[in-house]
């Protein structure tokens, strides 16, 4: 029987299934961070439980670690609570590797799992997190969960899950110049909009896709979530095969070649169905801004903010005025027109070593406008950074006049010190603009690395393209 | 977890959709590493007038008197009720925990996300799907009575409206089960701790590189 990728990943996790479809899935490996995993180590410690397969565990703190004055280690009591208590965890409990505070490795967790190996094709990998679907981009069933559930995972290895209906994203053609996966991804979004994708496992497909490299493709997973999508994820190929080899956790020898024809399967056959296929063309993809409180809410850079008047359904109607007013905007301003005040690289969506590339070549020989009181570059890991710094990378976004800070979340969630104040305007390449998401009273404006780069030199939103 | 049969509840009508997890229970305060005590920060950028920082008295904080949950007519609220996409936005599981510390034991909406919705069903809380056309009669009477009231009755699957009509729901025969015996998920799947051994052991010797 002809088998999409969901199928195949499907199937090969399945250790029980109830009458109704609930059925056990295997977890092959745990991805742990600070803020949703006590409760859960607690939980499991309430109940006399143990771990069932510490050493498929990988921790490290990322959401609310400082990102500079390292030294003075973390200053806001709370913040350091949840990391010394993940700290006490893990030595009690044991983990494949843990990335502590200020470790070299340390970062993201979504960064730092590609990036050691520790994602492989096929695994399932969860993690407290929603951006766990960053992993599909390896070909695995990549799944936020809650904190039950990361007490459920600690406790037996499995998850309770019941299989998704499937969608296959198609994108074809080339993508222009100063298009990225990220703009595909909000694209996409603003197509099918935030609840397009609920109940669905979404695959990415298509020559644009194909051609994307692993990094662009996890900008696009990462995003799959925003879609409402249970997990995004793209079919194996050179491209992935190429990127872990040699990963530190990634297998070698024998078992590189075993694994490598394995993961050579996971692609959906040639001709197997989905339930829902939406197709796209790259060339009708522009830079993307968006203009909303929410990530559906999304113009290309050419365009206006959209006026309210001409939307016809009344609930979006209201919600557009509600979004307007609390981005402090008018409806038909050209995107151009909106200033900002703060810019930010980083986070999990855009925060790799390409991203700061990109973004750098766009600010080399330039200055950050003085309107912009402040421009951040966050990179999602120590090794990002430090490869970064190797580049040379570190020196053109300091000569612009940008900060250059030590890896986390940082302002993405706006759990450290860095953050947006009330009614501050920012260009960020984080993954979500909902109402003080990045500071109370904050108005996020989601871009890919080199829109946010080229808002930054113009103190207002522009078109990359034209520094290119 | 509290077994989870039948409710007579006070309603309270939040007439908004799309409300995300961060309006739930903002994110100053995950940095708590407790399950309980986020009651009192439920919407708290709604509900209040100032920005609550954790571990603050919210007794002295200004409130929003505009806010439905300030409102005397609400005090005592047991069943949330509320418009399509509830919970979007982050996984954070704070957010049905600070519904059900608030003293949120079923919510009423049109559509839910979907981990929002799983949240839920594992810490006792019901979320309940009706149509449009239900909530929207639900709204209307909700808001025209003071101390309106509806029965959940789990076992039959029907929300009963206080003139008799009562509304059947859809739930997984499996979750309705967990909740009426207020049983865990943990629980109940070691149950099958043999069978994870097996299908462990046979993917150790298959892929062994994924146990490294
Ligand atoms: S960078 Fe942002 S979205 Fe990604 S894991 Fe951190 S907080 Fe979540």
């Amino acid at each position: 029987m002809l088998q999409n990728l969901y199928d195949k990943l499907w199937q090969s996790h399945v250790v029980h299934e109830e009458a109704d479809g609930t059925a056990l899935i295997y977890v092959d490996r745990h991805l742990v961070h600070e803020v949703t995993s006590p409760q859960a180590f607690e939980g499991l410690k309430l109940s006399g439980r143990k771990p069932w397969r510490a050493s498929s565990i990988v921790a490290t703190a990322d959401h609310n670690t400082p990102t500079n004055f390292w030294e003075r280690g973390i200053e806001d009591p709370v913040s350091r609570l949840q990391v010394e208590t993940l700290d006490a965890n893990i030595r009690e409990v044991g983990a494949l590797a843990y990335f502590p505070f200020k470790d070299l490795r340390q970062g993201v967790i979504h960064v730092i799992g590609p990036e050691n190996g520790v994602t492989l094709p096929g695994m399932t990998v969860v993690c407290g997190d929603s951006h766990t679907s960053t992993h599909g981009a390896f070909g695995c069933m990549a799944l936020g969960i809650g904190t039950s559930e990361v007490e459920h995972v600690l406790a037996t290895q499995c998850l309770l899950q019941k299989k998704s209906k499937t969608m296959l994203c198609r994108v074809e053609g080339k993508l222009g110049k100063g298009v990225t996966a990220k703009d595909v991804a909000l694209a996409i979004i603003g197509r099918i909009g935030t609840a397009g994708g609920t109940g669905y496992a979404i695959e990415f497909g298509g020559s644009t896709v194909r051609a994307l490299s692993m990094e662009a493709r996890m900008t696009l997973c990462n995003m799959a979530i925003e879609a409402g999508a249970r997990m995004g994820f793209i079919a194996v190929d050179d491209s992935t095969i190429d990127y872990l080899k040699g990963r530190p956790f990634a297998p070698e020898a024998e078992q590189w070649d075993a694994a490598v024809a394995y993961w050579r399967t996971l692609h959906s056959d040639e001709g197997a169905t989905f339930d829902c296929v939406f197709d796209m063309r790259a060339e009708d993809i522009q830079p993307q801004v968006t203009w909303g409180t929410s990530p559906e809410m999304v113009v290309a850079i050419g365009d206006k903010v959209p006026d309210p008047a001409s939307e016809k359904d009344q609930a979006r109607r209201e919600g557009m005025e509600r979004a307007l007013h609390y981005m402090g905007l008018e409806a038909n301003t050209p995107i151009t027109a909106i200033a900002i005040d703060k810019v930010f690289i980083g986070s999990c969506t855009n925060s790799r070593i390409e991203d700061l590339r990109a973004a750098a070549k766009v600010v080399a020989g330039r200055k950050v406008s003085s309107a912009v009181k402040l421009a951040l570059v966050v990179p999602g890991s120590g090794l990002v950074k430090r490869q970064a710094e190797y580049e040379g990378l570190d020196k053109i976004f300091r000569a612009a006049g940008f900060e250059w800070r030590e890896a986390g979340c940082s302002m993405c969630l706006a759990m450290n010190a860095d953050r947006l104040e009330a009614g501050e305007r920012c260009a960020s390449t984080s993954n979500r603009n909902f109402e003080g998401r990045q500071g109370a009273g904050g108005r996020t404006h989601l871009v890919s690395p080199e829109m946010a780069a080229a808002a930054a030199i113009a103190g207002h939103f522009s078109d990359v393209r034209d520094l290119l | 977890m509290d077994k989870f049969v039948r409710l007579e509840g006070l309603v309270a009508p939040l007439d908004r959709a799309n409300v995300d997890t961060d309006a739930i229970i903002p994110k100053q305060f995950l940095k708590s590493i407790k399950r309980s005590g986020f009651g009192p920060n439920l919407f708290d950028e709604w509900r209040y007038m100032d920005i609550g920082q954790p571990g603050e008295d919210c007794t002295k904080r200004p409130r929003n008197p505009d806010f439905l949950l300030n409102q005397s007519r609400y005090q005592g609220a047991q069943i949330l009720l509320t418009r399509k996409n509830f919970g979007c936005g982050s996984s954070r599981e704070h957010a049905p925990w600070a519904l059900l510390d608030f003293g949120f034991k079923a919510i009423l909406a049109e559509s839910y996300a979907d981990i929002f919705f799983n949240n839920c069903f594992k810490n006792g809380i019901l979320p309940i799907v009706l149509t449009a056309e239900e909530i929207d009669v639900l709204f209307a009477q909700a808001l025209a009575a003071p101390g309106y009231t509806l029965i959940i009755d789990l076992e039959k699957q029907v929300v009963v409206r206080p003139d008799g009509k009562s509304l059947s729901f859809a739930v997984d025969a499996f979750r309705k089960e967990c909740l009426i015996n207020g049983w865990d998920d943990i629980g109940l799947t070691l149950r099958h701790a043999e069978k994870i051994h097996a299908f462990e052991e046979q993917r150790r010797a298959e892929q062994p590189w994924l146990f490294a």
